[in-house]
């Protein structure tokens, strides 16, 4: 009975060809018939993406490489090394764990390091990024900066000028280092100089002619105390090597503590410890209310979490916004699919007018519409709905934002529901009341099971956008009513924390493709039409 | 034309008109009734108002005006699903979403009834198209044969006693179609159902119908069986829709009784049967079907009226011969012959006569 019905496996039979041969299809100069088949496709494919190459390019050098860039930054951390590498390396050596201070080495490594980051005005920028992780470090960091010139360091400046002044001149520093056996011998010294010339040549001023900074004394004071081998190098280096024992030590913790009784603070010293790597997870866990501590990984103080209520709430809303959009997308959507062509077109031109006008415009006539004093309550207070006084708040919170948006998102739900709700033909509605079924369940059992898939687009289009929105909660949003996009952009322009603001975003666009995946699992991404 | 007395009609329209935009009639003046049990089609090329008048009959169109009935009861205020007809939709609207069995399930579903009996009459209406082991398929894993036949299950499984059919097999290739033809046909005839079937193919109406309703330009042109309408068109347009025909226009010379004399545009007199002239120098339009012109002398009858043609054309079709010829002016005279072992071919060029009896011959309207 089924003699014309075609069976699927049959089908595939015969496009297999001579399947019980074996080995590849061969073409008929003897190639595999794949091979000649990619080498015909090849020019095809390169011309192809000749095509999209201009528009390709385009995009990877304006959009994709800086996200990718920006989204880097969230883990990216390579400050405190770059600032503080000597410091980065001595605490390697101190355990965290007991209560202890960093000894006397660290303090030293971290007195050059601060010293020339405070030449070259780097300690603030540094002060900055770790203030994100406690709070306080900002400042200490700008006022040690400034009191780092001032340690009694010179001391040893004198010690040594007392026993040669030779040692005040650069030009013996220079000398003195140009010497390879020398710089061997005194291998921190000589790492400092170098740093210290390559700074000042970046300032054009030249090494011979600048003072020689008490830091520099300091290492040569602390090489040479630790016995560092300078026999038959230099007489000034022997001489000097003979007589440091007999300076007086400068205790640079003091120094430190002097400067600001925090140095004295163990959990400054664990918190630069733990942020030391070049890479750190510290920013994803600050844009989770979490925080990287000596102890490992623990929850922030309940007065600092927000990141956690900012993203329940963009959610929230989102799905809100999302529903608004269907319970209101819906019916005009079914209205224009069902209506003649001609109509249909002058009702979508309506629909599309809000995307001829400005997003700020239509988001601004919303704070005129709603705001108390707006023209919703002057007609609600005039019907005598509300009294004067109890004007309704519906805008700077949640509802402002809500309705705003709905309204600013809703053509997004309705073309791809109307694009879908064309392809379904109205034979299907009057099969189904052919059959008995009445107008409801011939609508719910029939024609929206087949809209579905235009739900779906349009919800994902529309919760897309919602979760990344800006401008509309910007304006309407008050406090309650902000989005964690709006945070974002707090911490790109204001707070300048770009790498909390790259994970709290990485965090987003996860979010987005976790759902997106999640879709494609349930409902399937090939069900989702969008014309 | 409602030759079934209205004791028994089934389904009646009465005085039917629709206008969709006020201005011109698409449905003019129907009068129709069946019986209960009838195969009858509605045949008629598009925009001929067959369509319309079916979506009436099933309630999704409002006729303007007059009365449709149904099993005796003016229907025009019920509802589509409340009609409890069988319908069977050009593309066949199965249920995309749904599988076969659930799609069968679906009006027995919304009428209520018990989930076993359900089943039961699912597998029943599969079996009776022969479709038992498709239910769980969904429509789009079938080919067009088998949504078909899935669709005919579906309009039939709630026992309709009414089944409406619009251009059921007009997505189906020839020969598929020409085996569904009787299928419908025999399942209709088993069932007992009466059935109001629409087509653009003449063939399908023929073959299929107890009676069929030719309709042109919002009218019925003629209501008959199929025999009928074949052998004695009552008008030119029925004449030149329902098979090949050959045309031969001239005026009416006299008309005695059951022939009438007309005179063609060559000045040929001719013998003919009148059905719609009624008197003498009205201009008439000859209908000769081609299978019952002859132009073997031997076969011809004595008193076959004869006419000088030309063979223009000699197309061999297998089991015909297709001779085209010019006769009174007329080139496109066609002829068709059965291809029997002493039939002659006809060389294109040749002179010759050929004959047809003037009861073949059907002088209708210009």
């Amino acid at each position: 009975m089924t003699t014309s019905s075609t069976d699927p496996g049959s089908m595939d039979a015969q496009t297999s060809g001579n399947g019980a041969k074996p080995g590849p299809m061969l073409a008929a100069d003897g190639t595999p018939l794949k091979r000649s088949l990619n080498r015909a496709l090849r020019r095809q494919k390169l011309r192809a993406l000749m095509l999209i190459a201009p528009l390709l390019i385009f995009v990877l050098i304006t959009f994709i490489a800086p996200i990718a860039d920006m989204l880097f930054r969230s883990v990216r951390n390579e400050i405190v090394q770059e600032t503080l590498p000597m410091t980065v390396e001595a605490l390697k050596s101190w355990d965290e764990e007991t209560t202890e201070l960093p000894d006397e080495k660290v303090f030293e490594a971290a007195y050059y390091d601060m010293f020339l980051a405070a030449e070259q005005k780097l300690h603030t920028r540094l002060g900055t990024r770790l203030n994100y992780e406690l709070t306080g470090i900002s400042s200490l960091f700008r006022k040690t900066g400034r009191a780092v010139d001032r340690f009694d360091t010179d001391k040893y400046v004198d010690d040594f000028a007392a026993l040669d002044p030779s040692w005040k001149d650069p030009a013996t520093w220079a000398a003195m280092f140009a010497n390879e056996d020398i710089a061997k011998a005194l291998p921190q010294t000589a790492h400092l100089w170098q740093r210290w010339t390559d700074f000042l040549q970046t300032k054009n001023e030249d090494p011979a002619k600048e003072d020689v900074e008490p830091f520099l004394f300091t290492s040569l004071y602390s090489e040479l105390m630790a016995g560092a081998d300078v026999s038959g190098l230099s007489p000034r280096l022997e001489q000097a090597a003979g007589a440091v024992k007999t300076f007086t030590p400068v205790s640079i913790e003091q120094q430190f503590i002097d400067a600001d009784k925090d140095w004295g603070n163990h959990e400054v010293w664990a918190t630069i410890k733990t942020y030391s790597p070049a890479y750190t997870p510290g920013y994803f866990l600050n844009a989770v209310d979490a925080q990287l501590t000596a102890d490992g990984v623990s929850a922030r103080p309940e007065n600092e979490q927000i990141y956690g209520i900012l993203f329940k709430r963009t959610i929230f809303m989102s799905i809100t916004i999302t529903l608004s959009c269907i319970m209101l997308g819906y019916p005009v959507a079914w209205l224009l699919a069902n209506l003649p062509m001609r109509t249909a077109n002058i009702l979508m031109i309506l629909v599309l007018l809000p995307f001829w006008t400005s997003l700020l415009v239509r988001t601004s006539a919303w704070k005129v519409m709603l705001q108390q004093q707006g023209v919703i309550n002057d007609v609600l207070v005039w019907l005598g709905i509300i009294s004067d006084s109890g004007r309704l708040i519906m805008i700077n919170n949640q509802f402002g934002t809500i309705v705003a948006m709905t309204h600013i998102l809703l053509p997004f739900m309705i073309l791809p529901l109307y694009s879908v709700m064309q392809t379904i033909p109205p034979t299907y509605l009057r099969a189904a009341k052919s059959l008995g079924a009445t107008n409801w369940v011939a609508f719910w059992r029939v024609y929206f099971p087949q809209s579905v898939p235009g739900i779906g687009a349009g919800s994902i289009l529309v919760f897309i956008l919602a979760i990344g929105y800006y401008i509309t909660p910007e304006i309407v949003g008050g406090t309650t009513g902000t989005f964690i996009s709006n945070r974002i952009a707090y911490h790109i322009s204001s707070s300048l924390n770009w790498g909390l603001a790259a994970a709290l975003g990485s965090i987003l666009l996860a979010a987005v493709l976790i759902l997106y995946y999640a879709y494609d699992r349930i409902v399937g991404i090939d069900n989702v039409k969008l014309g | 034309m409602a030759d079934t007395p209205a004791s028994d009609a089934f389904v009646e329209f009465e005085r039917v008109q629709k206008s969709y935009d006020g201005e011109t009639l698409v449905v003019k003046d129907l009068n129709l009734s069946m019986p209960k049990g009838e195969f009858l089609t509605m045949l008629g090329p598009s925009g001929s108002g067959k369509t319309t008048c079916l979506m009436m009959l099933a309630g999704f169109e409002t006729a303007t005006h007059g009365e449709i009935k149904l099993d005796g009861k003016p229907i025009n205020n019920i509802p589509p699903h409340k009609r409890g007809i069988g319908m069977v939709f050009q593309n066949y609207a199965l249920f995309p979403h749904m599988t076969v069995a659930e799609n069968l399930a679906f009006p027995l579903e919304v009428r209520k009834i018990a989930k076993d009996e359900r089943e039961k009459k699912v597998m029943r209406a599969l079996d009776m198209v022969q479709m038992g082991q498709f239910g769980g398929r969904r429509p789009a894993q079938l080919s067009g044969g088998q949504q078909q036949r899935i669709a005919l299950a579906r309009a039939l499984v709630f026992e309709p006693e009414l089944v409406l059919m619009d251009e059921p097999l007009g997505a189906l290739d020839k020969q598929l179609r020409e085996h569904m033809q009787f299928e419908i046909k025999h399942l209709s005839d088993n069932l007992g159902i009466t059935v109001v079937y629409v087509t653009h193919d003449q063939t399908e109406a023929l073959t299929m119908s107890d009676r069929v309703a030719v309709f042109n330009d919002g009218k019925i042109q003629q209501l008959a069986p199929p025999d009928a309408l074949y052998e004695s068109p009552e008008n030119s347009f029925v004449a030149q829709f329902i098979g090949e025909n050959n045309t031969l226009e001239g005026v009416v010379e006299s008309i005695d009784g059951n022939v009438a004399t007309v005179r063609l545009d060559d000045g040929e007199i001719i013998k003919c049967k009148p059905v719609n002239v009624s008197k003498p120098g009205e201009r008439t339009r000859v209908s000769i079907r081609p299978e019952r012109v002859e132009y073997n002398k031997e076969r011809m009858s004595d008193d076959a009226h004869t006419i000088k043609a030309e063979v223009l054309e000699f197309i061999y079709m297998g089991d015909i011969f297709r001779t085209r010829l010019r006769v009174a002016g007329n080139s496109d005279f066609v002829i068709k012959t059965r291809n029997a072992p002493d039939q002659v071919r006809l060389k294109p060029g040749t002179q010759i006569e050929i004959g047809w009896l003037p009861s073949d011959c059907h002088a209708l309207d210009a």
